[in-house]
């Protein structure tokens, strides 16, 4: 009991949120906030942005800043469609993979041989796919009727969806099977429903694709956590001369590191055309490549917090996408998470702080009290403001790669 | 020495846009057009009289976007965010700007002056949050982007909205600002009456590259600026606060950026729309990276890059991918990028050589 206590007292800025929505969620017309579509789509929404940040991982990890993941991503789209609509959907995910990559190499080349800023070489790398993926549609379906210059013709065929039998109400030998998730979901019972709705939104019609995604997460973490390979891949980024001085090819691992990264970003994108969109459209990726990266800052630079943080993004726009009544039901959220914050920072005597959290909580509280919806305009961004706020509650306590972002050229230091 | 690094800085743009030429002549190739014909016909198109107007006016945006972005860059900081700034500096302007009528100067003034206010201001949430949260800018700037259009759309929408004539539509675009707020073209004063018009904020660009230029170089807030982006800890140590100049440069960027809508605002649209033009944020980045951070090297960049924009549009004519000028763009950015470095490079080992070699004569 004593250790159940202090896990809360340690943990009450999530634990506390979490309750609240499960709350709010009872009443009716915030019910949206757990139910399992919800979940099903928060799921289809994160991996893109999960992919985009695991990848992040490797680069980041050998020490190279990639904010050209967002441009790798659309080569990702666009590729993906293109392979999608010409020879079928894995042709689409395999052509979005080695588009995204092919572009990590040129970012690689930019920064590792010619010790490019990373940051500079990434904003080229986006300017430069942008102009070369409105290139490749004008050329590409000029003489198609459905496509033109900032689309693609829809990718017909999809990747198969599975559902767990008896679970949630997947096929054996052709028959269906029973639901028990969505039963227990519909019992309307305070939080079984909730959690039967998690579990049924992450277990019902799941494709093919979502699943290799998702797989990928334990993958890379034991890839870069448990293999040799990995080893040398994070000590290039911690301390190159030492890993030098032991016989690792720095180079060789920076590059690998950097085009990995850019075929999970193309992995990303493929997932956006072929699993969301079926089709490719200009701007499509929508910063996801950049959420991707802030999911990765979120999550310590380490695949599993990746994970969690891209799905509360994914989580964040699904509402937005699905029920913009539930996203004025977050408010309250908000209002109860910047109380216990204003509360907190009182007691330890940070009177400013506290002060202007409270107020800010009294401001969110009057909105609430006073309107039934949030604006179109402001749901829109809704995942974008919650990478704003996260981030600021979780930076500081973050380590990142000792020799991010640095050039290395070898013999120059020591 | 000097003369040689000035001569070197010269060439990495050169060289990378023979690259961008003669890679794009090998893609043309491919789809089966003539590039020199292309190449040939953008240039004649793009330097006729009419083009060279419109050139220049797009440039004026351009160069000052690209300012404000090296701003940021001059201290190492990504101010990604120019696109947003600038698009709700122009929004309020122009709301707040059509409300009342004050002397042609003054009302122009207090234009520009909410513009840069409250761009400068939208800036600053990132400096904050990087100093106070340590979000890094390039997320923050970025999200800020996202958040700003929504924003933009809910205050045209239900805020600064205009009434039809019935009175019942609401027709989401402010006011026209009324003939004192409004800068007139150049024309009449150059004596080129037969030609499109010439905004009258190529004034104002010249003026803020001078600006730029004053501040970077001739203040101790520049020389401040400029340390801690080439050495953050020798520049903490000689008494620059790294928290202070975050949040100082990111205002400044900021302020900076509001300005760049100011030429469409002021001299051509006189009012804000949905078709106010955007992206000259993320354009600006480029010519920011071609010109090397540079007041004239960027006016450069910004001309080039209009230029390509300008005389690309021929090529629909022509039955050839207008598209391939993105390309352009692209490639001649990233290799200018690239060709920096190599002479970065070449002329830290040189000036090591010439040192050493000075040192071993005495």
């Amino acid at each position: 009991m004593n250790k159940l206590f202090s896990f809360i007292k340690k943990r009450y800025l999530i634990i506390v949120p979490i309750l609240l929505l499960i709350f709010v969620a009872q009443i009716e017309r915030y019910s949206e906030l757990t139910s399992s579509g919800t979940f099903g789509a928060a799921l289809r929404l994160s991996i893109p942005i999960c992919l985009a940040g695991v990848g992040a991982i490797y680069s980041e990890r050998c020490g190279i800043v990639n904010i050209g993941l967002e441009g790798m991503m659309v080569m990702g789209t666009w590729f993906g469609a293109w392979a999608g609509w010409f020879y079928g959907p894995w042709y689409g995910l395999l052509a979005g993979l080695l588009g995204g990559a092919l572009f990590g190499l040129i970012h690689a080349i930019g920064t590792i041989t010619f010790q490019v800023d990373h940051i500079v070489s990434g904003v080229a790398i986006n300017i430069l796919a942008a102009g070369v993926a409105r290139f490749l549609s004008v050329v590409a379906y000029a003489d198609v009727p459905a496509g033109g210059a900032t689309q693609s013709p829809r990718v017909d065929e999809r990747i198969d969806k599975i559902s767990i039998p008896y679970l949630s109400g997947g096929k054996i030998n052709q028959s269906e099977t029973a639901d028990v998730f969505r039963s227990l979901e519909e019992l309307d019972l305070f939080l079984i429903s909730d959690l039967f709705g998690l579990l049924g939104g992450l277990t019902r019609n799941i494709s093919y694709f979502s699943i290799l995604a998702v797989l990928l997460v334990p993958i890379s973490f034991w890839i870069l956590w448990s293999t040799n390979f990995g080893l040398q891949l994070r000590s290039v980024g911690e301390y190159p001369v030492g890993s030098e001085s032991v016989g690792v090819n720095v180079y060789l691992m920076k590059y690998i590191g950097v085009t990995i990264s850019g075929a999970f970003a193309g992995l990303a994108g493929a997932y956006l055309v072929i699993e969301s969109a079926g089709i490719y459209r200009e701007g499509q990726t929508g910063g996801r490549g950049f959420i991707g990266l802030a999911a990765m800052i979120f999550g310590n630079w380490k695949p599993l917090g990746t994970f969690l943080g891209s799905s509360l993004f994914g989580y964040a726009d699904s509402l937005q996408l699905r029920s913009e009544e539930s996203v004025h039901g977050l408010l309250i959220i908000i209002v109860s998470v910047l109380f216990i914050v204003g509360i907190r920072s009182m007691i330890n005597k940070n009177l400013r702080t506290g002060l202007i959290s409270l107020i800010f909580s009294g401001l969110f509280l009057f909105w609430f009290l006073n309107s039934s919806t949030i604006p179109n305009e402001f749901v829109f961004f809704t995942p974008h403001i919650t990478t704003l706020i996260v981030l600021s509650f979780a930076s500081q306590r973050l380590r990142m790669p000792k020799f991010i972002g640095r050039a290395y050229k070898k013999g120059e230091l020591t | 020495m000097k003369i040689r690094i000035r001569i070197l800085s010269i060439l990495a743009p050169i060289i990378a846009l023979f690259t961008a030429v003669l890679i794009c002549s090998a893609i043309l190739n491919f789809i089966d057009r003539d590039p020199v014909e292309t190449f040939r016909s953008m240039f004649e198109y793009g330097t006729s009289g009419k083009s060279i107007v419109s050139i220049i006016n797009r440039s004026v945006p351009l160069y000052i976007s690209a300012v404000a972005v090296a701003v940021g860059f001059k201290m190492g900081l990504f101010n990604i965010g120019v696109e947003g700034q600038y698009l709700l500096g122009a929004l309020l302007a122009a709301a707040f700007g059509s409300y009342f009528a004050l002397p042609p100067a003054f009302h122009i003034l207090f234009i520009l002056f909410v513009a840069s206010l409250s761009s400068g201001l939208w800036a600053g949430i990132a400096g904050y949050l990087k100093v106070k949260k340590g979000i890094h800018e390039v997320i923050s700037t970025i999200m800020l982007n996202y958040i700003g259009t929504g924003i933009i759309a809910y205050l045209l929408a239900q805020v600064f909205f205009e009434k039809d004539e019935n009175d019942s539509l609401k027709v989401p675009q402010t006011n026209y600002l009324p003939e004192s707020g409004q800068i007139p073209p150049l024309n009449n004063l150059l004596g080129i009456e037969d030609l499109p018009n010439l905004h009258g904020f190529v004034i104002g660009a010249i003026f803020i590259g001078i600006f730029y230029y004053w501040l970077i170089w001739k203040t101790s807030l520049g020389y401040d600026l400029r340390a801690t982006g080439s050495n953050p800890i020798a520049a903490k140590f000689s008494g620059a606060d790294p928290a202070k100049m975050v949040i100082l440069a990111m205002l400044i960027s900021g302020a900076i950026a509001g300005m760049v809508g100011m030429s469409g605002l002021t001299g051509y649209y006189h009012r804000y729309t949905i078709d106010f033009t955007s992206g000259l944020g993320f354009v600006g980045i480029g010519v920011a990276l071609l010109g090397r951070n540079h007041p004239i090297g960027m006016a450069l960049g910004a001309i080039l890059i209009s230029f390509l924009e300008r005389s690309s549009q021929i090529l629909d004519l022509k039955d050839v991918p207008k598209e391939i000028e993105r390309i352009m763009q692209g490639i001649i950015i990233l290799f200018v990028v690239i060709g920096y470095e190599i002479v970065r490079r070449y002329v830290l080992t040189s000036q090591i050589k010439e040192a050493s070699k000075e040192v071993l004569n005495e």
